[in-house]
């Protein structure tokens, strides 16, 4: 049952009963059945198949491909390159505002990463496509690869992240340094990591004229609708996308990307509809991934443990031709109390694709940076990790001395601490072994993400049968929106779930923002209440309006919306159903709108963060260095909880990528071609099953009313944050051995060697 | 060259002619039947997205030249549950919220349902969680997948005591 | 992937006859070949598949109490038949470790022997690699080496071999039944893989046109089912290709090792076996010196190429506590993690 408070005020709180269930998910039955239809799934009749031939070499040009071996091939139907392709209304290497992102479409024979595409060969088989693209035999003018760090000219760039400064300063680093009793330097390296969702970026695509009509996983639906029609030159109305599952993003289908639109153009050089999904490898390059970055950090402290200084300086990389800097420095904004802190940027250019945002982007790989000097600066200091936190702890945002709007910090502290165990921790590394003499050792890291809101739309619709229609462009990559912003659609419109139904999916639908900051139920769910509560001031004012309703003349009081019915707030023994009112009114329907975006003043005044604690249990063999994470628990704050079902899965699999980050993953790059030797699922290595035999979330209450009415933070990516620091610490409490290097493989951990 | 080939898939018998030996088990699927539960994450038997089971024993179909498999019976996702009534690893897998994207899902529950054949791990998480390693799940649902595996293995055993007595 | 000519022999005689022609390969199981075939690092002419040939999958007992598994017997199949774990179970527990359940269900016992590198230089279409072709040259030199050989390597190819299942094999002795063009022979295991030397293309003793039809393990192999583990080191719990692993078998009259057996994984081109550890350790005392001294004897001669130099020292240490747990005693049942270092109950010695 869902019960609606209303006021004049459509943004007023207000939720029912429907905010806060665990439901199972959503369109659980569609996918353990194999029916949810994915991008590549489709199959419209006359389709042919496109398949990419990419670059092997990092830097030159194309000079030569064999399209006479390829298109003699039974079954090819054309060959795409850079010499015989569709034209486009629109430079792909243009870039007009800072979500756009320099495409590879075979604008020229250049090649400045691996993997690029360099042509793309349709047929009308699979088999057929993909021997064509090999017999394509491509040869390069080749260009010395530019792949590490010392190789490029460091300069400072102009903004990192989206639009975050590369300078930042608060109190005096260098004063706080020579004050202190307690000194750390330390330089941290994290590698590339390439999101390598389980789906693969694909497209099929058909024209019907100049109409189009897509099925490809995006995670921002009206963007990548913005940027298919301005390259095609035809109205974003004439761009049909469809993308109801996405089989995994972490940021790397947040951007309409080159691949995709090269599906766009076999489809329209060749006048059939046409299906491109890249292989597994052609996704290490023109799709984004997480930079690597070299984090120095100089921290001070005084005799009792306070910092009194947090320097933070990183090295990143973008590619020769776009800008993304991985902004790792955020996460000394506002995690510990410092009186100075300071976090600058340089960055060199590597011939590379273009880096994104990759779930937790700068958040991640500052975390894991920060929370190992924190731990060994509490070390330093001879004190706990969790004492030496709580010690640190931040009252107000240290960087801008802002209030937080909410911070459940402590309590994610004491409730992780509580269920892990840790006040049995012995302060010295090397202490602890299992029963069979493997080393034990545990640590711990805070997580933090900021509460982010984009901007949305949404339509709701009430129907004389008493039934509604909520639509949003909402994208559902896994984090369970269909589940959680159906529940925020039914308690819009105070009906029972199954009495509303939730389309989103499709840029045919008001646009939901980004499914992306882990922001998107804050952005969306804000636009359907919004949406709702118009729909239920109208029929209000309808039914208060008609001196034949029970509700007529309930003026200032009011009414709240109920299961359907309308109650006056003073009497609820005078009320009306919604169907009533709409019968008697004579009327087929009322829509109503709603738009969410960020409160200005209250970002002005507050400081907007999700904030955790998690603690890792880690066993490394002694000798041999392998090692396990054999329990995780993370304890997370961030608001409102819509579906805890869906929330503990986001914590989960957000823990399990911090495993990942912190012991797994890595792009090998040949120092001297710059391809990447683990392009493949084989040895870029996440996390199987029998990694990670222990994990649990605590979902740790938080009231917060300030970030939006309904109170929500994101919860899809802080689960990283945290996560890979407690497991880098744990590991140096087992074994007494500091890795800066991530991932920590046990190469770094068999200690002295006799060769 | 046409190539016949005769395969059993969910129940269904199916002559086909293959005009290319190059097509596998999965692309056969996906491409030709339509079968598009099956999914194709890596190609390369790396992710395991792919499981079907052959014979009544998991495979990654990707690796599995078609025409190689004259004769072969085949199960799919399609054709685990019946009709409206989910296969009890189905059910328990949207229970314990063993997905998220749920690309590699299928793969997962048709891998579930290969080990239960197996009957190799008992009721040991640890058993189960190795012998469900050969399916990457890039969301991490892993604690959900062992406990849904654990969890169907237990109601079958009910279901086929109940049956029994 | 090129297009072949598909071929299904119904008799190994008729499967020789069509692996005759030039370009021709036998398909097995195919979760290799495929994916060479895939990633065009092999184009073959003609595939044999052999899949379809009776009395290619049987585990047949021996009259020595050994055991011959046909060539096509399933990973799986060979790791759950309860007879050969029960005295082979350093092999089963090497199957068990190997790949995912699915891979198991599908590659063969033969295929597992030819099984090619995962160098992933070998596997890069765009590398120079003295394999794929001969005197190209080998980028793997000078490149990533993390998991490269530290034994008998040349400056032509420093590639392993992945096999889990080959390291017990060629510790018991295994021998290889050979069918070609010639007609029937045998090949001892230990022999049957080949250094690089100038010649990395030539990875086994097969000639062209021959098949693996079985591979046999001596009724000897069998005595040392009480103390006989397999152990390996991998960058993931489970579903990762060996950095090192390790075969070690006793054979103890109470604490006096009548006879052991040892053999390394994904160190050198070939299953490796340790002659010179394995003398060492006979007659002697069944302790951690003695196990020690072995580990040394078996590296004695590895040497990085590149940078894996932490390799060899991970290979002794893989060594020596392989021989602790052999000497500590096979388990009743297969532990739960196979063949992993979380899985191998109490360390005696740390």
């Amino acid at each position: 049952m869902s019960e609606t408070p209303l006021t004049q005020a459509s943004a007023h709180l207000r939720h029912g009963a429907n905010i806060g269930q665990s439901l199972t998910r959503h369109e659980g039955a569609l996918k353990v059945t194999g029916q949810a239809r994915y991008a590549a799934d489709h199959h419209p009749a006359g389709m042919l198949h496109a398949v990419l031939a990419v670059s092997s070499i990092a830097r030159g040009r194309v000079i030569a491909l064999d399209v006479a071996a390829a298109k003699a091939h039974p079954g090819v139907v054309d060959v795409m390159t850079p010499a015989h392709k569709p034209p486009l209304a629109q430079d792909p290497d243009e870039k007009t505002h800072p979500f756009m992102f320099r495409l590879d479409v075979l604008q020229n024979d250049r090649v400045r990463y691996p993997n690029q595409p360099i042509a793309v060969v349709i047929a009308e088989t699979l088999e057929a496509a993909t021997e064509g693209a090999v017999l394509l035999a491509p040869r390069y003018e080749t260009e010395p690869a530019r792949t590490d760090f010392p190789a490029g000219a460091h300069f400072t760039p102009a903004l990192v992240g989206v639009a975050d400064p590369a300078e930042a300063h608060h109190g005096d680093v260098e004063a706080g340094l020579a004050g202190a009793a307690r000194r750390l330097e330390a330089i941290y390296e994290t590698p590339a990591q390439y999101h390598n969702p389980m789906e693969p970026h694909g497209i099929v695509a058909a024209w019907e004229g100049d109409t189009l009509f897509i099925d490809t996983p995006s995670q921002g639906l009206a963007m990548a609708q913005a940027r298919i029609a301005g390259l095609f030159g035809i109205p974003p109305a004439a761009v049909h996308i469809r993308s109801p599952y996405i089989g995994g993003g972490f940021g790397s289908k947040g951007v309409f990307s080159g691949p995709q639109v090269l599906g766009i153009m076999a489809a329209r050089l060749v006048g059939r509809p046409v299906k491109l999904v890249l292989r597994r490898g052609q996704m290490f390059g023109p799709v984004g991934h997480r930079a690597p970055t070299r984090q120095s950090f100089r921290l001070g402290a005084d005799n009792a443990g306070a910092l009194t200084a947090i320097g933070h300086h990183t090295v990143t990389a973008s590619s020769q031709h776009d800008d993304f800097f991985e902004p790792a420095g955020g996460v000394s904004h506002t995690l510990y109390a410092s009186p100075a802190i300071a976090t600058t940027y340089e960055a060199v250019r590597l011939d590379t694709g273009t880096p994104l945002f990759m779930r937790a982007p700068g958040k991640a790989a500052g975390s894991i940076a920060l929370e190992s000097a924190i731990d060994e600066m509490a070390h330093a200091c001879a004190m706990d990790p969790l004492a030496f936190r709580l010690k640190n702890y931040a009252e107000v945002e240290p960087m801008s001395g802002k209030p937080f709007s909410s911070k459940a910090l402590r309590a994610c502290y004491a409730q992780g601490a509580e269920r892990f165990g840790w006040a049995k921790r012995p302060l010295a590394p090397r202490q602890m072994r299992d029963a069979a003499g493997m080393l034990v050792g545990w640590g711990m890291g805070t997580a933090t993400f900021p509460a982010l809101m984009f901007q949305a739309q949404a339509r709701a619709v009430l129907r004389a049968d008493g039934t509604g229609v909520v639509e949003t462009g909402a994208q559902d990559m896994g984090q369970g929106a269909w589940t959680a912003l159906g529940q925020i659609a039914a308690d819009s419109l105070a009906l029972d779930p199954d009495r509303v139904e939730f389309r989103a999916g499709s840029s045919d639908l008001p646009d939901a923002g980004i499914a992306g900051g882990s922001a998107h139920t804050a952005t969306a769910g804000m636009a359907i209440h919004g949406a709702g509560a118009d729909v239920i001031a109208r029929l209000a004012e309808l039914a208060m309006g008609d001196e034949r309703s029970p509700l007529h003349g309930a003026g200032n009081a009011g009414v709240i919306a109920r299961a359907g019915r309308l109650f006056r707030r003073d009497d609820e023994s005078r009320s009306e159903s919604y169907v009533a009112i709409l019968a008697r009114a004579g009327i087929p329907a009322i829509e109503g709108h709603g738009k969410s975006a960020t409160d200005p003043a209250a970002q002005a005044a507050y400081a907007m963060h999700a904030h955790g604690a998690v603690f890792a249990e880690v066993t490394v063999d002694p000798d041999l260095g392998q090692l396990r994470v054999t329990r995780l628990v993370g304890a997370f704050a961030a608001g409102r909880i819509i579906n805890p079902r869906m929330v503990q899965s986001q914590y989960y699999g957000g823990m399990v990528w911090g495993l990942s980050f912190a012991l797994h993953e890595q792009a090998v790059i040949d120092p001297r071609s710059g391809r990447p030797m683990n392009a493949n699922l084989g040895e870029y290595h996440v996390p199987v099953n029998a990694d990670l035999p222990s994990i649990e979330a605590i979902l740790v209450e938080e009231h917060d009313a300030h970030v939006n009415a309904l109170g929500i933070k994101g919860v899809g990516e802080i689960g990283i944050t945290g996560t890979a620091g407690a497991i880098a610490n744990a590991v140096w409490h087992a074994t007494g051995m500091r890795a800066r290097r991530f991932p920590i493989t046990l190469d770094k951990l068999i200690g002295p060697q006799d060769n | 060259m046409s190539l016949s080939l005769s395969l059993t898939v969910n129940g269904i018998a199916r002559t086909l002619d293959l005009a290319d030996p190059r097509v596998t088990l999965l692309d056969l699927l996906r491409d030709r039947l339509h079968l598009t539960g099956t999914k194709k994450g890596c190609d390369r038997g790396q992710c395991g997205a792919c499981t079907i089971l052959l014979d009544g024993r998991r495979i990654n179909s990707c690796l599995a030249l078609a025409i190689s498999h004259d004769g072969a019976d085949i199960l799919t996702i399609e054709g685990v549950a019946q009709g409206d009534q989910l296969h009890p690893v189905q059910a328990a897998f949207i229970a314990h919220d063993g997905l998220q994207c749920g690309y590699c899902t299928p793969g997962q529950i048709m891998s579930a349902i290969g080990l239960l054949r197996e009957a190799q791990t008992g009721d040991d998480p640890e058993r189960v969680r190795e012998a469900m390693s050969g399916n990457l799940c890039r969301c991490g649902a892993y604690a959900g997948i062992t406990a849904a595996v654990l969890d169907a293995q237990r109601s079958m055993a009910d279901a086929g005591r109940a049956h029994a007595a | 992937m090129n297009r072949f000519d598909y071929a299904r022999p119904a008799t190994i005689a008729e499967a020789v006859a069509l692996a005759a022609e030039p370009g021709a390969t036998y398909l097995a199981g195919g979760t290799n070949l495929l994916d060479l075939m895939k990633g065009d690092l092999v184009r073959p002419a003609r595939l044999v598949d052999v899949t379809h040939i009776p009395g290619l999958d049987a585990i047949e007992p021996l009259a020595d109490g050994g055991v011959r598994i046909g060539a096509l017997v399933r990973n799986a199949d060979l790791a759950h038949d309860a007879d050969f774990a029960r005295r082979f179970p350093a092999i089963a527990e090497a199957l068990l470790a190997g790949a995912s359940a699915q891979l198991r269900n599908a590659a063969t016992a033969g295929g597992n022997l030819l099984q090619r590198t995962r160098c992933a230089y070998f596997y890069d279409a765009a590398s120079a690699c003295n394999k794929r072709t001969p005197g190209a040259g080998c980028d793997a030199r000078g490149g990533e080496t993390r998991m490269q050989a530290v034994l008998g390597w040349s400056e032509h190819c420093i590639a392993t071999h992945p096999s889990d299942f080959c390291v017990p094999l060629v510790a018991f002795d295994a021998i290889v039944e050979i069918e070609g063009p010639k007609g029937r022979r045998e090949c001892p295991l230990e022999h049957f893989h080949r250094l690089p030397g100038d010649t990395p293309e030539r990875e086994s003793d097969l000639a062209p046109g021959e098949m693996i039809t079985a591979v046999r393990l001596p009724g000897a192999a069998a005595q040392f089912a009480g103390h006989a583990r397999y152990l390996k080191v991998r960058d993931r719990t489970s579903y990762a290709f060996a950095i090192v692993s390790a075969a070690a078998a006793l054979r103890l009259d109470g604490e006096t090792i009548v006879e052991a057996r040892l053999a390394l994984g994904s160190v050198a081109a070939k299953p490796w076996r340790a002659h010179a550890a394995e003398a060492l350790l006979a007659g002697a005392q069944a302790n951690e010196a003695n196990f020690r001294r072995a580990a040394e004897a078996a590296l004695a001669e590895a040497r990085p190429a590149g940078a894996n130099g932490y390799k060899i020292e991970l290979a002794r240490r893989v060594v020596r506590r392989a021989f602790i747990l052999a000497h500590a005693g096979t388990p009743a049942r297969i532990q739960a993690l196979p063949a992993s270092p979380f899985a191998t109950g109490a360390l005696r010695h740390v």
